[in-house]
């Protein structure tokens, strides 16, 4: 069941539109993925969904029922742009902020103590947060996030501006929270997160969504039987061994073996690679090349631009 | 509306703790008390007895220039020159030289004094002695004093204000226009200041970037009016604060140095100022005087305070109310506070405007635009 629904929405500024009929489903308990370009439209699908803004066209659904601001305290949101209350006193702040989500004073305190206390901050309770350097501030604000135990989370960028020991932190959390049965939105530019952590996609580009579905299918689909073996023994050419079957693609000699990449033509599988290579060569590995993400954004934003620049010259002609 | 009242418990907090606030209670009162005290104490300071010698060569001025609290004439009979040079040996302020006159009566006098002598000893010793000459004048020209006096004329115009059944009551415009001021610029500055400040946090959170935050959690109208009830009570405090404070203040130093505010006093130093022992002036005088007191108390009486005091709360909630949101808008519509100059323009105009009106509204109390119109803005 899909926990968090948004069917063709619309949003237009003065003069540009930031989303032209994107639709997304996020299942329950999934970690999604809302990927794309800078000036895609992400923080504006992002806005609505947290009802900042409203769609111009549209309709959202929570649970399977239309979204309406009641809705505001099961979800947690962690703008890109973090931001608290500079004069403030930390733990002062996120009481408040706590008690804003509807939690009460009793209950704020005691889950904050405990937040505190796993993220190494509960010295800071009665510093100021001018005083906190960015990481901890970004610490403070992820706290508050997650602090009423919201259905549905949204990071924006929750990555940016930690350094390597703290994203293992988070990272570890987001998944904590995923397997207690939050669902979690997540935007990012970082592709490797998105492989660690999402198992849900949606791309979007110029305000259009152009991809999406789950992780291991969309890989799946990338995926072109491309296989990369290791490989020693072997003087003469690998490429008249396997012809006409199996295509060559690379040969990279590397110390004392060899690595090539090979295509599998049609018909044909891996095993039958392997039959025709055993009795003549060592082979050390053998694995399939599945696309990573990273190459899966940058074809896929890079055919739309060309697509659609090839569109606008035969509209043109 | 728990939230709002979140809202309001932060924005308030929030700004009490700030050290500009209780620098500024802290000194509002000083300020205001000073303003309060330090006149009537250098007047007290400054009123020291001084005694000006009287060189009368006329004659005519014997014992006639009436002493004040702190001013005595002493008439000394020795040669100008003489009189002069003992000035300060006798301990003089001034000597007073009335030259013998050419004619019938003197028409000048020179008064001789180490310092400037202040305004009002000069316009005391001229007043005593035209009223002299103008008595002798008026027994040279055969004219009763008694017979003048009952020609002078004093008309009271009272205006009274027929209500829809029948009643009839005085109306006093003048005390309805200084109460009326008096809360039109009350209002007038509780909106600049404290509107001021609802901006400027609108301002900050933008800067802050917490208002997606905040937004994403609360509606926006419960932020904004959050803010600006909040910010409302910071000015309620204050002013509260300043109010109790000055009286405080003033209340300690009144205690400390008695005398200076006696309240029998200005009015006691009117009549002094005004004695002319030869007549029965003073006891009429007198009476005027308790006219006065009569009328002003008659004049309070007549303010229908239950009007008043609702309509200063309803221009005064939604007045505020009304300019604070404009202030929030302007506060949401740029980035920083150097940009707010030219937002504020449209709405600094109409609350000008309102204060010139103010007095429009006074001297035309029936306009109906006019009429409450601007104590609204």
């Amino acid at each position: 069941m899909d926990l968090f629904s948004a069917n063709n929405i619309t949003k237009r500024f003065a003069n540009h539109t930031a989303l032209d009929n994107v639709s997304i489903a996020v299942p329950e308990q999934s970690i999604f993925g809302l990927l794309g370009p800078n000036g895609a439209g992400k923080t504006t699908l992002i806005r609505i969904i947290n009802q900042i803004t409203g769609p111009d066209e549209g309709s959202l659904f929570f649970e399977g029922k239309p979204l309406t601001p009641s809705h505001l305290e099961q979800i947690g949101y962690l703008p890109e742009e973090r931001g608290l209350y500079k004069k403030m006193k930390v733990g002062e702040q996120a009481l408040y902020l706590s008690q804003l989500k509807g939690l009460t004073k009793g209950e704020a305190i005691k889950s904050l103590k405990y937040w505190f206390e796993k993220f190494e901050i509960q010295g800071w309770w009665n510093r100021k947060v001018e005083e906190l350097s960015k990481g901890m501030q970004q610490k403070v604000q992820f706290i508050v996030t997650i602090i009423h135990k919201p259905k549905l989370l949204i990071f924006d960028e929750p990555f940016s501006g930690f350094d390597p020991i703290n994203v293992n932190l988070l990272k570890e959390e987001i998944l904590n929270l995923s397997k207690n049965g939050a669902t979690i939105i997540f935007s990012t530019h970082n592709m490797s997160s998105v492989e660690e952590l999402c198992d849900h996609i949606a791309l979007i580009n110029k305000s259009h969504k152009i991809l999406d579905g789950r992780v291991k299918d969309i890989k799946k689909t990338y995926k072109s039987n491309l296989f990369e073996i290791e490989f020693s023994g072997f003087e003469g050419d690998l490429r008249t061994l396997l012809n006409p079957s199996f295509e060559v693609k690379e040969i990279i000699p590397d110390g004392e073996t060899s690595k090539a990449t090979i295509q599998i033509n049609n018909s044909y599988t891996p095993n039958d690679l392997l039959q025709n290579l055993i009795p003549t060569v060592g082979i050390h590995a053998f694995n399939e090349i599945i696309p990573t993400m990273n190459d899966i954004f940058i074809s896929t934003v890079n055919s739309y631009v060309s697509g659609s620049a090839e569109q606008q010259t035969n509209q043109a002609g | 509306m728990n939230k709002i009242s979140l809202i309001i418990r932060r924005e308030y907090l929030i700004r009490v703790r700030k050290r500009s606030f209780v620098i500024m209670t802290i000194l509002g009162p000083i300020l205001m008390a000073a303003l309060m005290i330090l006149p009537a104490y250098f007047a007290q300071k400054s009123d020291e007895d001084r005694t000006i010698g009287v060189v009368d060569e006329s004659g005519i001025f014997f014992k006639k220039i009436p002493d004040t609290d702190n001013l005595k004439f002493t008439y000394i009979t020795e040669e100008i020159n003489t009189a002069k040079n003992n000035m300060n040996k006798e301990g003089l302020y001034a000597i007073l030289y009335i030259p013998k006159p050419a004619y019938s009566v003197p028409t000048k006098a020179i008064l001789y004094s180490d310092k400037q002598p202040g305004i009002n000893i000069k316009s005391h010793i001229k007043s005593a002695m035209e009223k002299e000459v103008e008595q002798l004048k008026l027994q040279a020209s055969g004219i009763n004093e008694d017979v003048l006096n009952s020609i002078k004329s004093d008309i009271t115009l009272a205006s009274i204000k027929m209500g829809e059944k029948g009643n009839e009551e005085k109306s006093f415009v003048e005390v309805s226009m200084i109460l009326g001021m008096f809360s039109g610029i009350l209002i007038y500055f509780f909106i600049f200041l404290f509107g001021a400040q609802v901006m400027r946090g609108v301002i900050e959170e933008k800067t802050s970037r917490i208002v997606e935050v905040i937004i994403s959690s609360v509606k926006p109208f419960q932020l904004m009016m959050g803010k600006i009830i909040g910010v409302a009570l910071v000015g309620l405090t204050q002013f509260l604060l300043w109010v109790l404070l000055t009286i405080a203040i003033v209340g300690i130093f009144k205690v400390s140095n008695p005398g200076t505010f006696s309240g029998s006093k200005p009015q006691q130093m009117m009549t002094d100022n005004r004695v002319n022992p030869s007549t029965a002036n003073t006891y009429q005088q007198q009476a005027n005087n308790v006219n006065e007191n009569q009328g002003i108390l008659e004049a309070i009486g007549s303010i229908d305070f239950g009007v008043m005091i609702g309509s200063f709360l309803f221009y005064f909630l939604f007045g505020y109310l009304l300019y604070a949101a404009f202030f929030a808008a302007i506060g949401s519509a740029v980035d920083n506070d150097a940009d707010t100059q030219q937002f504020m323009l449209p709405i600094t105009i109409p609350l000008i405007f309102s204060i010139v009106w103010h007095n429009m509204s006074s001297i035309i109390p029936t306009a109906p635009y006019l009429f409450g119109y601007p104590s609204f803005l």
